[in-house]
């Protein structure tokens, strides 16, 4: 991420921004297609949005921060979202969560848990999601070999 | 005879492996030297049989379940000579989990190619359409009246009055907006249609547009469901192609075009005003109501919101007519509802009936009991917002107004399944924490109940004053459900009463810290 400097990211936003016609309804595609991008949406990129959609700044980021989605600074290497919701929970989600955070810490390392509330996989829970690909009927041996691979 | 193996690319099969087991086919077909076409379909949604592969070689389809890359070269070796496998399960339709439904919505998911517009149209696909096309828009908003469709995402709201409340409208634009951010724990009904039979949803939104008279759509899809995302909007792009969406239908001069938005994370946005918000581009508070989004919804236009099943039981209805549809259910719930089994249950999956099934029913004969053996405790029907069942509660016949006056809801048809070895005051506690997670924050009782909710349970949890503290609970829950501004705050106290209620036992376990 370092090596994009401010003026790449004012471009990219402008551009991107200028795909979805500069619409202010089209607001969410633009910040996911600059998360998509950049990996994140990053606090230099809202004036430009904002210029190009003339919005606020405090309005664009007022959307940013209320979705979960979008955040500040690009995510560790590998992405685990582990379903935290009631399916999964019914199949032994709880511990299959502290067992990874033991494993792999909390946030900031190379592998990156975050929570999700449900991934729409219910009959196959626990359920979770690695670097955008959905894993189902997960244990700790299974979700460990998982992240091990995406690791390698 | 030409063979032909049929395997799941729906996101559940693959979350377990079902590339891997179609990669192994086609190297398993190479070393048998045999000739044989790989179909990728959506699920049939018997999802403890997944990755289910269907081989047909020229006898009807054949199931085998679960098939991993490693059983491939075996099971077809079977297959191909017609000698038993112990992964078979017979002709699939005679799978008595699937012989014994009554799929109208889901009749093609996990039949047919999912994009092969052909084949939709073999299976059925259009009859609806091509007969709304026929008619003025009163008379499809009364057939949808008369099959007595309530809105499938929860409320159940007649969906025939809110399609005439937008038809009567007089505006310049009016929308039509699928809610597809179907974001309750033990959901996956829409999902399973936006990746296995997509356009049926568009066909549903097309009849939708020539009833209320809006030429535009829009179906807003949660992040979390990548796969369906992509599969609709390349469902949109082959229907445009192919004129049955744009500037002038199947050529009749009619115009409806549909745009495919996607959600960011936020529960709430499942909620009509906070979608529409949402899809406005803006934060997805809550908006309050009246107006309603049928009067002035997006972009202050009357606005058709309807739900993802909602609004794929509309080609059925106007294809087969509304009596057809209403003959089926109970009292005033009509038709058919998809039901999705999930959580610890040794059989889950997606289980079309008519109303008036019992939720015993759906947990022994489909269910097949708990997937850990150990004995059921609860289920919660509905979502994170709907409520805790007991055992008694069991044969309940699955009717809006049965549920509601046993303080229960259907929500969007999720039944999560727990055994034993659940803590309820631990599902209570969670209950508050989701809503504290997903509120939008606009209103007090839900943006502060939520947290103090949290935090009166974990008092009850650590022995603290617990009769007291549960009586705070229980007089907090009546504010957040008189005084929320939606669902999310006013239906919160659901689980949470409903495991107070008929699990007191777990309210009650610490060892007392305080003096009472």
């Amino acid at each position: 991420m370092a090596a994009i400097s401010a003026r790449d990211i004012e471009s990219m936003a402008v551009s991107i921004c200028a795909a979805h016609g500069n619409e202010p309804a089209e607001l969410l595609e633009i910040l996911h297609d600059v998360q998509d991008a950049l990996g994140a949406v990053p606090e230099t990129a809202l004036v430009p949005i904002a210029k190009a959609l003339n919005l606020g700044k405090a309005e664009i980021h007022g959307v940013v921060s209320f979705y979960h989605d979008f955040r500040a600074s690009p995510p560790g290497r590998v992405v685990v979202k582990l379903c935290e919701a009631e399916a999964c929970q019914a199949m032994s989600a709880r511990a299959l969560k502290e067992a990874i955070l033991a494993r792999y810490g909390a946030k900031g390392g190379a592998v990156d848990i975050q929570p999700v509330y449900c991934l729409g996989n219910c009959a196959l829970s626990p359920a979770a999601e690695v670097n955008g690909r959905l894993h189902g009927r997960l244990n700790e041996d299974r979700l460990v070999k998982i992240i091990a691979e995406a690791l390698a | 005879m030409s063979i032909v193996i049929h395997i799941p690319a729906d996101s559940a099969a693959l979350s377990v492996g079902a590339d891997e087991t179609a990669e192994a086919v086609a190297a398993a077909l190479q070393a048998e030297g045999v000739k044989a076409r790989i179909r990728r379909n959506g699920s049939r949604g018997l999802f403890w049989l997944e990755p289910l592969v269907e081989i047909d070689t020229g006898t009807g389809r054949i199931a085998y379940g679960p098939v991993q890359a490693e059983d491939v070269p075996a099971v077809l070796s079977a297959a191909l000579r017609g000698q038993d496998h112990p992964l078979c399960h017979g002709p699939t339709e005679a799978i008595p989990y699937l012989k014994k439904q009554e799929r109208l919505t889901f009749a093609r998911v996990g039949v047919i190619d999912p994009l092969d517009l052909a084949e939709y149209e073999l299976h059925g696909g259009f009859e609806g359409l091509r007969r709304a096309l026929t008619m003025a828009p009163e008379a499809i908003c009364a057939e949808i009246q008369d099959s007595g469709l309530r809105g499938r995402g929860g409320a159940g709201f007649p969906a025939g009055i809110k399609w005439q409340t937008v038809s009567q409208q007089r505006a310049e634009r009016k929308y039509v907006c699928c809610n597809a951010d179907e974001g309750d724990s033990g959901t996956f009904a829409d999902r399973m249609i936006m990746e296995g039979d997509p356009f049926m949803l568009l066909e549903g939104m097309v009849i939708a547009g020539l009833g209320t008279g809006a030429q535009e759509g829009f179906v807003y899809i949660r992040s979390e469901y990548p796969r369906a995302i992509s599969q609709m909007k390349r469902a949109v792009d082959i229907l445009r192609a192919a004129g049955w969406l744009g500037q002038d239908i199947a050529g009749t001069g009619r115009v409806f075009d549909i745009k495919i938005r996607r959600g960011a994370g936020a529960y709430i946005c499942g909620e009509e005003s906070s979608m529409l918000q949402s899809i406005e581009g803006k934060r997805g508070t809550v908006r309050s109501k009246p107006p309603i989004p049928a009067i002035q919804g997006l972009f202050g236009k009357p606005t058709l919101v309807n739900n993802v099943l909602t609004l794929c039981a509309a080609p059925t209805i106007l294809g087969k007519g509304a009596a057809f549809y209403r003959d089926f259910g109970m009292g005033r719930s009509r038709g058919t509802k998809p039901f999705q089994i999930a959580g610890n249950v040794k059989q889950g999956g997606l289980v079309e009936k008519a109303f008036g099934v019992t939720l015993r029913e759906l947990l022994e004969d489909f269910g097949g009991g708990t997937a850990t053996g150990r004995a059921f405790r609860t289920a919660q029907l509905g979502g994170p917002l709907g409520a805790y069942v007991s055992d008694d509660m069991l044969d309940l016949p699955m009717d809006y107004e049965v549920l509601a006056e046993n303080g229960a809801m259907l929500g969007h048809g999720g039944i999560v399944v727990f055994d034993e070895s659940v803590d309820m005051a631990e599902q209570a506690r969670f209950a508050f924490e989701f809503c504290q997670i997903e509120s939008c924050g606009k209103c007090t009782p839900c943006r502060i109940g939520a947290v103090r909710g949290r935090e009166t349970v974990e008092k009850i949890q650590r022995g603290e004053n617990v009769a007291a503290n549960i009586a705070l609970v229980e007089s907090l829950c009546e504010v957040m459900k008189d005084g929320s501004l939606c669902a999310m705050g006013g239906l919160t106290p659901m689980p949470v009463l409903s495991a107070i209620q008929l699990f007191p036992e777990d309210f009650d376990r610490a060892p007392r810290l305080a003096a009472e």
